[in-house]
């Protein structure tokens, strides 16, 4: 079954995410920052990355720049849940290399259709 | 598959609560004028996050709230708006609303809309007061509605040679593009190169895409979302006129702010579900102090199997393994039993946290420059003492702004910087938490405090008392200095109340004061209130229990040592100190196996700074002690705190230092030996 790192600073939403994505069957490895994330990722393989943009320590947009710079990330889908209601985050986290992202609020239902539609 | 929501509320509030607070010790970090980036930053993801939480969650009035507020922060992080103490103050207010509606909706009860609304509307205001222009924005999606009719689209798909780089795929693309309608796919492969030149992870193909059927043009929009920056797109309804859409002509629809908007109409009137009343019964565990435990219980396990190995066939050859064990039994339980108390601790930050706010808010309120110094937040104690000190601090420090601290005018007369400085202190002593409210202010005004004790009744007039004597006047029920009730403190609840809170924790209470220079308030507590260090002593067939903290040293008296003071009872001379001494047997009755002073022991201890030696026949072992309550098993004891039970099953009661130590003074201040057995 697909991995998917599942990152937010955010307890609740952490919660909600993975106990929303393990409903479905996917195998979560949650993180509560870009630094954390960073460290679950390496050596692990993973199917796709969710992650928050904004989080203490290293937000989701450096974190997928530096996933990107690893070469078994290099193809990775990668989502950004954003709240930004202007466009400019979404700009920034495509030239950092985000594949898409999810405009919270969601609800688990979106969530699920979006992963899906990523993991084919 | 639906989902209920509602378990992962008690996280969002309890995280939200905590995010409250650090923007409240944020902003009141925030240098006005010259705000540090970072700081708002902190600020702003606080505020972002509950935003988030409760539109994911259902709360939109929580939601439509905070948009306002992170909007504000959010100028205030771009720079595009300055940071002024206006601007704080209403952010502080917004701290203390969005607070009030978080209760609220956890405890199901009424939220103050009117509240809201102010709140709300002073923050429109200013953020419509400024120059920034940006305010929500209406997104108008009516320009890309579908031309009624439409059977199918021509879509044009040329993607740019670094799509993969992003994750994206176009065989997804497509694939979503099929679940609208009947699709009809046509690869244009004119732009791949040659084999040799050809770079795998570069994407050369492009499509030309018949979309028949109902399709609307924003779901088609949808399924390019992601990628209209790295692909050419044309798409045209195939019956209309031609629209060429190139990647960064339409800004994306905003769904986020579609839903805020309906959120807006239904906030007031959204049901919620009842809930019983969540007190804050759980704590939070560091993962390490959880795994520490743990793994002292497979240590537990592993010496209880030895034992039981031993049991098996045992006989008196193997003596010397059974101590051992016992001894290592004896190890784990006391591991275990220091690490589930650490469990308990929590770093005393958290009743620190509410002073920054305090502080800020008074000395506004009185005119007064105040600035707030805490050391050692970090340091740990049991959290029901926790919860049981906040209010007694809170008192201490109202004290010393309103009643210690003098304005400005009149410290400059005094030759003292404006600005006064109070002090928080924390740190570990042994076995207590010694926690210090200090500020440089006038001091405790002597003349003033004692006169108020006499007019009071509380000391006879003729009495010559000690400074330091007299300052623990302040300390007696009953008394207050205020000539006027104030709205800070002084409305008669006095310093006694602090003072039974903090006995009541098994603490004590010392004042210190110098005219002119200020006033320092030291609380001791013990570590925690379940577990405590004795010294096991007897008297007669009675067993007592001296907490160890308190004990200074245990004597044999020889007669030159003895002074009886014909009705002022019995002292002694230690080294220069004359310290009176106190007979437990007097105290609690029994019969002693000695009433001779010179036979048995006599027990120095200490507390609040002041020694007397309690005489008792022997001393007996040292050990940990479990503390039980004999309030609520029996009933309070003058000079008992609690009882235990013994190793041997019977019970010993535990002596009340503090309370014994206050008795004797009532018999040498007043000199009427009073017996309360």
């Amino acid at each position: 079954m697909a991995k998917i790192l599942a990152v937010d600073d955010s307890a609740s939403m952490r919660q909600m995410v993975s106990f929303t994505l393990k409903g479905a069957g996917y195998e979560v490895v949650e993180a509560v920052d870009g630094v954390d994330a960073l460290a679950k990722a390496k050596g692990v393989k993973l199917d796709l990355v969710i992650s928050d943009v904004n989080m203490p320590n290293m937000d989701g947009i450096t974190l997928i720049k530096e996933l990107r710079a690893i070469p078994a990330f290099k193809f990775i889908p990668m989502l950004m849940l954003t709240t930004e209601s202007t466009g400019e985050k979404k700009q920034e986290g495509k030239a950092a290399g985000a594949t898409g992202w999810i405009v919270k609020p969601f609800n688990p239902e979106q969530l699920l259709a979006t992963v899906k539609k990523v993991l084919g | 598959m639906t989902i209920d929501m509602s378990q992962f509320l008690e996280t969002f509030y309890e995280e939200s609560f905590e995010g409250l607070e650090i923007m409240e010790t944020e902003l009141l970090a925030l240098d006005v004028g010259e705000a540090d980036s970072e700081t708002i930053n902190t600020i702003f993801r606080a505020a972002h996050s509950i935003k988030g939480g409760s539109g994911t969650f259902g709360l939109n009035a929580v939601a439509d709230f905070t948009h306002v507020m992170e909007t504000l922060l959010d100028e205030m992080r771009d720079g595009k708006r300055q940071v002024t103490e206006e601007a704080v103050n209403l952010l502080l207010t917004t701290v203390d609303v969005l607070r009030e509606m978080l209760t609220a909706l956890r405890e199901n009860t009424e939220l103050d809309s009117e509240r809201i609304k102010v709140t709300h509307d002073q923050l429109e205001e200013l953020l419509d007061s400024s120059s920034s222009s940006s305010t929500v924005q209406e997104t108008d999606n009516s320009s890309k509605d579908v031309p009624a009719g439409a059977q199918s689209w021509h879509i044009s798909f040329h993607p740019h040679v670094n799509l993969f780089k992003t994750g994206n795929d176009p065989v997804r693309i497509l694939r979503e593009l099929e679940t609208l309608g009947e699709l009809e796919v046509k690869m244009d492969s004119s732009a791949l190169p040659e084999f040799n030149n050809l770079d795998p992870e570069e994407s050369f193909l492009g499509w030309e895409l018949e979309l028949k059927g109902e399709a609307t043009r924003e779901a088609i929009d949808e399924v390019f979302a992601w990628v209209e920056d790295e692909c050419d797109l044309t798409i045209m309804a195939a019956e209309a006129e031609a629209e060429v859409i190139h990647a960064e002509a339409e800004p994306e629809p905003e769904p986020e702010e579609r839903s805020q908007t309906e959120g807006r109409s239904t906030a007031s009137t959204q049901s919620r579900k009842p809930k019983a009343a969540a007190e804050s019964t759980s704590i939070r565990v560091g993962i390490d102090k959880v795994d520490s435990v743990i793994n002292l219980v497979g240590e537990l396990v592993i010496t209880q199997s030895m034992l039981s190995t031993l049991g098996e066939s045992f006989d008196m050859s193997k003596v010397n393994s059974l101590i051992q064990g016992m001894e290592q039994l004896e190890l784990n339980t006391r591991q275990l039993q220091e690490q589930v108390m650490r469990m308990r601790m929590m770093p005393i930050n958290f009743a620190f946290q509410r002073f920054p706010r305090l502080v800020h808010d008074m000395s506004q309120k009185m005119g007064k420059n105040i600035e707030l110094k805490m050391t050692g937040e970090q340091t740990e104690l049991d959290k029901t003492v926790m919860e049981k000190i906040g209010d007694p601090l809170v008192h201490l420090v109202r004290n010393s702004l309103d009643h210690g601290i003098e304005s400005p005018e009149k410290r400059k007369e005094a030759g003292k910087p404006e600005t006064a400085t109070l002090r928080l202190n924390a740190y570990h002593q042994g076995g207590n938490i010694v926690i210090e409210v200090i500020d440089d202010g006038a001091g405790l005004n002597e003349e003033k405090i004692f006169a108020k004790a006499v007019e009071q009744g509380l000391v006879p007039a003729d009495i010559q008392l000690e400074p330091a004597r007299i300052h623990e006047l302040i300390l007696l029920p009953g008394f207050s200095t205020a000539d006027e009730v104030t709205d800070v403190s002084g409305r008669g609840v006095g310093m006694d109340v602090v003072v039974r809170n903090i006995r009541s924790l098994g603490g004590s209470l010392e004042v210190w004061s110098k005219p002119g220079h200020g006033s320092k308030f030291t609380i001791r507590l013990p570590l925690t209130l379940a577990i405590l260090d004795g010294q096991t002593v007897s008297v007669g067939e009675e067993d007592y229990i001296i907490p160890l903290i308190s004990i200074i040293e245990s004597i044999q008296l020889t007669s030159d040592m003895l002074n009886i003071v014909v009705g002022k009872g019995e002292t002694f001379k230690l080294r220069n100190e004359h310290l009176p001494i106190i007979r437990l047997h007097n105290v609690f009755g029994g019969s002693p196996n000695t009433t001779d002073l010179i036979e048995g022991l006599l027990v120095v201890v200490e507390s609040d700074g002041r020694k007397i030696g309690l005489f008792v026949d022997e001393l007996k072992g040292q050990q940990q002690v479990v503390i039980k309550s004999l309030e609520v098993n029996y009933k309070r004891i003058e000079g008992i705190s609690g009882a235990t039970i013994l190793g041997d099953g019977s019970v010993a009661l535990i002596v009340d230092i503090p309370g014994l130590i206050s008795l004797s003074n009532q018999v040498t201040a007043t000199g009427r030996l009073k017996k309360s057995a």
